[in-house]
Order: structure tokens, then C-alpha cells, then sequence
């Protein structure tokens, strides 16, 4: 890969845009260690290519908090960056709080097609802030979804355990085509 | 002196001792959906810990703390978790900590904390500690999950066959009495209560007390009354549960302190 070259000193404004389209453009290829079909930008953990106090940063932010994928994220980007002769600091970002709604429909796509149901609908657009005290409580839990099946299509099936292969993900049956499959729950 | 730092680290070694607590069905799970969902729970809890453990460090600005040191190198009476959380998942009182274990006290000890922390992360998330607000909302998420399967299991377990009534029955009467701790106040509760960072539990007692009563109910279990000793885990008094817990997850840490991989 040919280094992207920045010219020393403080850039122009279109120059920076420039710098920072073409950061955008590189870590295209830094996909999810979890479920390769996706990268960062369309699961919606790389949030921001911004010109820092130190230089230039790259942000992303976790998915769940004891994802073990997000510090291989984390190296995957500075990696890339750096392979490419980028001087970029990657910074990791809580707030706001990284939502399955930000990840982008290529990217639903691409799950599906390599046989995760893609999140149904937002998890708890609503919980976030202070009036999740009256939205959430009575029945705190968490919303059950109607979840086509990525092999057949099919809407007619079942959930087998909340919880599966990885922390973002329950474990779903087709009672159509009898095949078990993975949904990425909505967060 | 009670301070806010003891107070994030009540949050944090609440997630991190239920955390390790539930780790230990990893590979022992009574059906394997239940390992991986257990597996995952705690995988979360231990995330929230480390986020929480890594802003005291930040607060902290002594150049030396990390969440290792906080998690490894704290011994019992430094560690702010309810008592309820470091219980083993048993109700007898059995000679070793490695006895069996049951899974209705999991269960039951997930349901009744998830519930509280629903409202305790919901309520977090407008902290006027900006870390501590982005933290909540990111907790809210996962426990609700948490508590939906929690909640799930209880109707099952109680609204199943004799035997698994009677042994969720026997987890919650032995959990209840433990939850009068919440309700408990406590200095650096009050200091983070004070500041507008932290919240007052007690505000969540009747949305608890009815979720709780509904589910039971559900379950076709009776609530139990929740008297009798008042457990201090939170003020670093804890029971004699907590060493054993400690003894395991510090003891690597500790033999190899410099260790890195």
C-alpha cells in the first residue's frame, strides 16, 4: 500500500478534509476480528477522524463493555494507520454509548448474508438519559423481537438462549427451515 | 473517610466479584446455552468493572493506580460489594467453597441485583461525572439483558416441577434478607449523593420491591420477608465468603505481580 503523505506543519482546511477522507478510505479494510464480512465503519465503532490537541486521532467506540474483540479493534486500527505511515492516535470513546442502530445497512447486509440476523430495531433508543427511569423500569427488560431467519427468510422462529457465540449475539432457531442461527441483539 | 472514590469503587467491585461469582459456571453450566449465557453475563459485569476500576484510576492522578492494582492488590476489607454478591451459588452452609453449586441461587441472586441496577444505571446515566453517566448507559444495556434472562429463568424454575419450586423458593428465601443492604445507607453513598454524581437506592425500593413481587408471584413463588441481619459488605465488612473469591482471582496476579502477555 502506498503511504499516505501528510505535509509537515499546520494543514489548510481542504488539505486537513483530505487527510482525514483519506484515513476514512484506509481503515475501510480493518474489520470486526468477530465477524469479518463487516468493517469498523459499518458496525459504527469507528465514530470520528479528527485533528486533536497532539495531532490527528482516530475515535472509536466499545461495543459491549467486556467485548475481548475491542482491544484487537484497537490494535487492528493503529496497525493500519501505521503500515500506511499515518500518525494517528487512536482514542477510545465511551459517550455516547455505541447503539446497534449506528451500524449501516451494507452492513446489515452483509450479515445477513453471512448468516447473522441483523439487530431488528433499536435496543433502548429511549434509555438513554434521565427519562429512562420512567420508560424502562416496570418491565425493565429487555424487548423481545420478531427475527427473520438469514438463511430462508422466514419470520416463523424461535428463540433457543438469550445469550450465544459472543456477547452481542443470542442464539435463534428457524421453524421453517430448522436451521439455528445467530441475531445480533439490539444494544 | 468516606469518599466518591469508594463509592465508584462500591459499582465496580459490585460487577467485578458477581462477575467472578458467576464465572464459575464457565464450563460447569447445567445445560451449555446456560454456560455461554452465564459465560456472557459475566463477561459484561467484568467490562463494567474495568471501565469503572480505570475512571478511579484516573481520579486517583497518584501515577500508580490501575484497574489491575484495584482488582488484584485490594484485599477484603478495601472491597465495597454487597455481601449478597459474594455468596457462593449455594443455600446450605457447606464445609468447602468448592461444594456444589446451585443454579436457582444464581439465578435468583442475578434477578435481585439486575432489577436494582436497572434503575441504578438508568438513573447513573444523567451523573453530573460525565465518565461515570457514559459508563451507566453503556451498563443499562447489557443488564437489561441480565435481567430479562434472570427474570425468564425465575418463572421457570418456580412455575416448574416440585423440585425446582422448592429449590428456587429455598434460594430466595436465603437471598431476601441479604437486599436489606441496598436499602442500607451508607457515608460514601451519602458523599456521592451529595456531589450529584451518585443516586440514593432508596429511590428505587417500591419499583424493586413490585418488580420482585410481580415476577415471584408469576413463578408461583412466595415473596419472602427480607428481616433478620443486616450485612455491611459495601462498608468493607464482609462475610467469610469473599477471601475465597479473592483468594482465587488474585492469587496469579499476585505470584507474578510485573507479569504481561
Amino acid at each position: 500500500m502506498a503511504p499516505i503523505l501528510l505535509p509537515d506543519g499546520p494543514l489548510a482546511q481542504n488539505q486537513q478534509a483530505d487527510a482525514h477522507h483519506a484515513i476514512w478510505e484506509l481503515l475501510e479494510a480493518v474489520t470486526d476480528p468477530e465477524i469479518p464480512v463487516v468493517n469498523l465503519r459499518e458496525m459504527g465503532i469507528l465514530r470520528a477522524v479528527r485533528q486533536g490537541q497532539q495531532g490527528l486521532e482516530v475515535v472509536i467506540t466499545p461495543t459491549y463493555s467486556g467485548c475481548p474483540a475491542m482491544g484487537q479493534m484497537e490494535d487492528d486500527v493503529a496497525n493500519a494507520l501505521s503500515r500506511a505511515g499515518v500518525s494517528a492516535r487512536v482514542v477510545t470513546q465511551l459517550a455516547p454509548a455505541w447503539s446497534t442502530d449506528w451500524m449501516t445497512a451494507e452492513g446489515r447486509e452483509k450479515l445477513r448474508a453471512y448468516g447473522i440476523a441483523p439487530p431488528v430495531k433499536s435496543a433502548c433508543a429511549a434509555a438513554v438519559g434521565a427519562q429512562v427511569v420512567a420508560f424502562a423500569p416496570r418491565k425493565g427488560l429487555a424487548v423481545r423481537d420478531t427475527v427473520a431467519c438469514p438463511q430462508c427468510g422466514s419470520e416463523n422462529t424461535t428463540e433457543i438462549s438469550h445469550f450465544g457465540s459472543t456477547a452481542c449475539k443470542a442464539l435463534y432457531r428457524c421453524l421453517s427451515c430448522m436451521e439455528p442461527f445467530d441475531y445480533f441483539k439490539p444494544y | 473517610m468516606a469518599s466518591y472514590q469508594d463509592y465508584l469503587l462500591h459499582l465496580a467491585d459490585n460487577a467485578l466479584i458477581l462477575g467472578q461469582r458467576n464465572a464459575e459456571w464457565c464450563g460447569h453450566g447445567p445445560i451449555l446455552e446456560e454456560d455461554l449465557a452465564l459465560a456472557n453475563n459475566s463477561l459484561d459485569l467484568i467490562g463494567q468493572a474495568r471501565l469503572l476500576y480505570q475512571h478511579v484510576a484516573t481520579v486517583r492522578k497518584d501515577g500508580k493506580s490501575s484497574e489491575d492494582l484495584l482488582a488484584y492488590f485490594r484485599d477484603v476489607p478495601e472491597f465495597r460489594n454487597y455481601t449478597l454478591l459474594e455468596l457462593p451459588h449455594r443455600t446450605a452452609i457447606l464445609p468447602t467453597s468448592s461444594g456444589d453449586r446451585d443454579y436457582a441461587v444464581t439465578i435468583a441472586r442475578n434477578f435481585l441485583y439486575s432489577a436494582l441496577m436497572v434503575q441504578v444505571w438508568g438513573a447513573l446515566a444523567a451523573s453530573t461525572d460525565a465518565q461515570l453517566a457514559a459508563i451507566a448507559s453503556k451498563s443499562l444495556k447489557e443488564v437489561q439483558y441480565h435481567l430479562r434472562h434472570a427474570h425468564d429463568w425465575v418463572l421457570r424454575l418456580g412455575d416448574g416441577t416440585d423440585e425446582s419450586n422448592r429449590r428456587t423458593q429455598a434460594a430466595f428465601d436465603y437471598l431476601m434478607p441479604f437486599t436489606q443492604e441496598f436499602w442500607t445507607p451508607s457515608a460514601m453513598e451519602t458523599v456521592a449523593v451529595t456531589t450529584g454524581a451518585g443516586v440514593d437506592v432508596k429511590a428505587f425500593k417500591i419499583e424493586w420491591e413490585s418488580m420482585v413481587s410481580d415476577t415471584l408471584q408469576a413463578a408461583t413463588l412466595k415473596v419472602p420477608a427480607s428481616t433478620g441481619f443486616v450485612t455491611t459488605g459495601k462498608q468493607g465488612v464482609h462475610s467469610e465468603h469473599l477471601g475465597f473469591v479473592l483468594a482465587e482471582m488474585q492469587s496469579l496476579a499476585r505470584a507474578h505481580p510485573e507479569a504481561v502477555w
